[in-house]
């Protein structure tokens, strides 16, 4: 935007090469905005890793660095999933910590000496610069303008919807892959544009980099063969086409196979086929028309529909066959949920469970988006009056994420690159339309870039004579990018530059009140425990003790087994009767949970206890039942109406346990829930509290060993409270603790 | 462009003087086709008027295609037949065949006139190649539009076999 009024005065021979120049300086500048708008996190709080999965990112990282590639590669990780394990080498995409490893050794060699956490801090500020100057190229090839190139990169750069998943600290797979994303499909519509081999290649060279940095690979793997297919059914057939998809398609699929955790996944699963059925139907269309060549067309047409008969239903046949046969698996649970948006909330309660797999609410996208996203129709309809091979691709490219960032929240961020394109392209012809001096330079200088570039059928004889009209729009478009800066700088600084390892809050005076509960629990734990004591908690905290207490833990983030979270969340909503065995036989030491309730902070483990029971109830439905834990009129509450099922449940017990002790006589209050808490606190009689942080959000239990008289710890617990009742029970309590 | 100043460089290599006969393309062709003709006959006349009017040069990439395509399906059958017992190898053996298939494919309609159907080309094949000279005749649009030269294509050809070789080395195991 900038760039057009300089214009007037660029003229002449000189004028390409400070233009050039203007360019270069321009897209600098748009990168230094773009990190330097991500760094609220590092200037208000510090260079620190955020949220969850970046903590396991961060720690292979370290591991990458301290123990080199190999081991890396063959990393069998016994700290996690306790009595399991995770081969973790083969389960990661590894692109993330290999560049960050890469960037790491560079560095050295420059003798540099920076920290491996800075670098993986810093590592998604520093991408989104390149995912902006990706995001240049790739709409340079839509438009013949030059300033639709520079708005989408300035678009992209600043964009909440990019920022959310690549401010400084967050530090995953997300961080590079938007930018291999971008640049990918830039270097394919350059190869479909050329028809060149060495584009293919470079396409399928940058896939195979997206493939290794994150799942949303298979996003690209069903566009690209979608943009073909399409191009095929409107008579499109080129050698062009046929050249970049092969190629792409050959080499791609070999490099994805090259990693480990992707695998012979490209010939088994069905989310793969799309790519392979358009390569079997390009060879076929492309044999097609080499006979047409040789045969006049009334011949031709016979042959072809015989053919197509054939093929059809040989494909059909085998590809029936092999889904009975189940070599092809089928489609992954995740895209089931992508069609059918209740699908994972009856089968998959994990998926579910998750908060960025929810539907996007609406507001969600003019939060992340602002005024892009009443202009991305208006871009998507410039890209149909001048229809050529690369504005189908935009086009269903938008289609196709719009219905997907309605699906799941997280794909928004597939969404954000193409909205940013396509509103680039409409506010671009705007510009070029109003934001000219005179029509008469409008037209000179549209015919010099016709020279250059492919130039659309836009007629530059008509223009915008009144100056009225030019002003009233220039300036309208011109607040409406003052506004998206705006809106772009506070959500980012309001709701993503939040570690949520590090909470803030204000105190009534205004002043920033940090609550640093979860660093002070793990560092405890890493200062008080022994180095192998197994530390239980619900999944989401896996890989935050995993990386910041360093102690091996029974689940974390990376859900592969979804009965050993059951498990887990078998222990926590059953009594204690019922934990403490399993707790005993999965050596757990320590038990962690999250509690709000003193502080009001709602992302609490009783928040998300319904789900540790779905899951829980998925693999033993007898034991743990949904119903138990609602009242009669099917309410979930904590205080004295809460049913004797939820009062009895471990994770229950754990979160109120001498809570009552912080207020006066019958006065505790659960300030997340906002209700009462009854009189008489819980009775734990297997655990003991270990550890409370400051504000309570975190509390941390021992697991007692047995009991040294042999007696069951109910009734150590009651004699230890002076109750001498059931004495002669007791003989029989320990024996069925070890039978089981 | 460079590749367009290269192709008017280039007129005069062997396969421009193998190209003559293509002036008598469907026209005169020695069985031009009735209208009802068997699938047969017309594949029959496909195969004659392929041997007339190719090249040398496009017939030995043709053989190597067809070379590779044999490979390929062996590779395949001895999959289904013997079992796949080290799959990465058979996989990186099939891809390497498939994938140099499609590769020396590309690489011939880049070089054979810039459209699979050379047949259709009116004689202008033989001297300005590298030119976009096309046929707006047909309902095919800028198909053939290929301004890439024979030493560019090959070249990208080169290089994307080295890539497909190396993946394939890396995932054989």
């Amino acid at each position: 935007m900038a760039d057009a009024p300089v214009d007037a005065l660029l003229k002449g021979s000189s004028g390409k090469n400070t233009r050039g120049l203007l360019r270069t300086i321009i897209l600098f500048t748009i990168a230094a905005a773009a990190v330097s708008s991500r760094l609220f996190s590092v200037i208000r709080f510090e260079s620190i890793i955020h949220e969850f999965d970046p903590w396991f990112n961060f720690r292979a990282t370290k591991y990458l660095v301290e123990n080199g590639f190999h081991s890396f590669w063959d990393w069998f990780d016994d700290r996690t999933w306790h009595p399991l394990g995770r081969v973790t080498g083969g389960t990661l995409y590894p692109g993330l910590m290999v560049t960050s490893g890469a960037i790491y050794h560079f560095l050295r060699f420059l003798t540099l000496p920076v920290d491996i956490r800075n670098i993986c801090v810093l590592l998604a500020p520093a991408f989104s610069g390149l995912t902006a100057f990706a995001m240049y190229l790739l709409t340079n090839e839509m438009s013949p303008s030059p300033s639709a190139g520079l708005l989408a990169a300035a678009f992209m750069g600043i964009v909440p919807g990019y920022i959310s998943r690549s401010v400084a600290g967050s530090y995953d797979n997300e961080a590079i892959a938007i930018f291999l994303l971008v640049f990918t499909f830039f270097l394919w519509i350059r190869a479909v544009k050329n028809g060149s081999i060495m584009y293919g290649a470079l396409t399928a060279l940058s896939y195979g980099y997206m493939v290794s940095a994150w799942g949303g690979y298979v996003f690209i793997t069903n566009l690209i063969p979608l943009h073909i297919f399409v191009l095929l059914c409107m008579g499109r057939y080129s050698t062009r086409l046929y050249i970049s998809y092969t190629t792409w398609y050959a080499l791609g699929t070999l490099a994805s196979m090259q990693i480990p955790f992707v695998g012979f996944l490209p010939i088994r699963n069905s989310d793969h086929m799309s790519a392979f059925g358009i390569f079997g139907l390009l060879q076929l269309v492309a044999f097609a028309e080499f006979i047409r060549g040789y045969v006049p067309t009334k011949q031709f047409q016979k042959l072809l529909t015989s053919m197509i008969i054939i093929t059809v239903a040989v494909g059909f046949i085998g590809l029936s066959l092999l889904s009975i046969s189940g070599v092809i698996a089928p489609w992954s649970g995740r895209f089931y949920s992508l069609w059918d948006t209740s699908y994972a909330k009856i089968h998959i309660p994990i998926i579910a469970s998750v908060s960025e797999h929810q539907p996007t609410a609406w507001p969600a996208f003019f939060f992340d988006l602002n005024f892009l996203i009443w202009l991305f129709p208006a871009g998507v309809y410039i890209c149909f009056r001048d229809l050529k091979d690369e504005h189908v691709f935009v086009v269903i490219y938008g289609v196709l994420a719009s219905y997907f960032a309605g699906v799941m929240v997280r794909l928004m961020l597939t969404l954000t690159p193409i909205v940013c394109v396509a509103a680039a392209l409409a506010l671009s012809h705007i510009i070029d339309t109003y934001v000219t001096i005179s029509p008469k330079q409008a037209q000179a200088k549209s015919t010099e870039s016709s020279s250059e570039s492919l130039r659309s059928s836009r007629s530059p004889v008509v223009g915008i004579y009144s100056y009225a009209s030019k002003a009233i729009v220039t300036s309208s478009v011109v607040i409406y990018l003052l506004l998206f800066v705006a809106h772009c700088t506070w959500v980012t600084s309001n709701a993503y530059s939040s570690p949520s390892v590090v909470l803030a809050s204000r105190l009534p005076d205004g002043s920033q009140f940090l609550i640093d509960d979860y660093r002070e629990a793990y560092y405890w734990l890493r200062q008080n425990t022994p180095q192998n004591a197994k530390i239980a908690s619900w999944w989401d905290y896996g890989y935050q003790i995993g990386g910041m207490a360093d102690r091996p833990t029974l689940v974390d983030n990376n859900t592969w087994n979804n009965t050993h979270i059951a498990t887990v969340g078998k222990a926590m909503s059953s009594p204690e009767e019922v934990s403490y065995p399993i707790l005993r036989q999965h050596d757990v030491d320590y038990v962690l949970v999250v509690f709000g309730g003193l502080l009001g902070y709602s992302g609490d483990d009783l928040n998300k206890f319904l789900w540790m029971v779905r899951i829980a109830e998925g693999i033993w439905p007898d034991e743990v039942k949904e119903r138990d834990f609602f009242t009669s009129r099917g309410e979930y509450r904590v205080d004295d109406q809460a049913t004797p099922t939820m009062r009895n449940s471990l994770m229950y017990k754990m979160s109120y346990y001498n809570y009552n002790s912080l207020f006066q006589q019958g006065q505790a209050i659960d300030r997340v829930r906002g209700v009462r808490l009854p009189a008489e606190g819980p009775q734990l009689s297997t655990m003991e509290e270990a550890f409370t942080s400051e504000n309570w959000i975190i509390r941390i239990y021992k697991v007692k060993d047995l009991d040294n008289f042999d007696r069951d710890h109910m009734s150590a617990a009651a004699f230890d409270r002076g109750q001498k009742r059931k004495r002669a029970s007791k003989r029989r309590g320990p024996r069925v603790l070890r039978t089981e | 462009m460079a590749p367009k100043r290269h192709a008017a460089a280039t007129p005069s290599t062997p396969s421009a003087t193998t190209t003559t006969p293509l002036k008598s393309t469907i026209s005169s062709s020695p069985a031009t086709l009735k209208s009802n003709a068997s699938p047969l006959e017309i594949a029959h006349y496909v195969l004659n008027q392929y041997l007339t009017t190719t090249p040398q040069r496009t017939k030995l990439l043709d053989a190597f295609m067809g070379f590779l395509a044999i490979v390929a399906v062996a590779q395949f059958l001895y999959c289904v037949l013997a079992g796949n017992y080290p799959f990465n190898a058979f996989l990186s053996g099939f891809c390497a065949a498939v994938g140099q298939f499609v590769l020396t494919a590309s690489l011939r309609m880049q070089t054979s006139g810039g459209n699979g159907g050379d047949g259709k080309k009116e004689g202008g094949k033989a001297g300005g190649k590298g030119k976009s000279v096309r046929i707006a005749g047909e309902e095919k649009e800028d198909g053939g539009e290929c301004e890439v030269s024979h030493e560019r294509a090959f070249a990208d050809y080169v290089f994307g076999s080295v890539i497909l070789h190396f993946f394939c080395v890396n995932f054989i195991n």
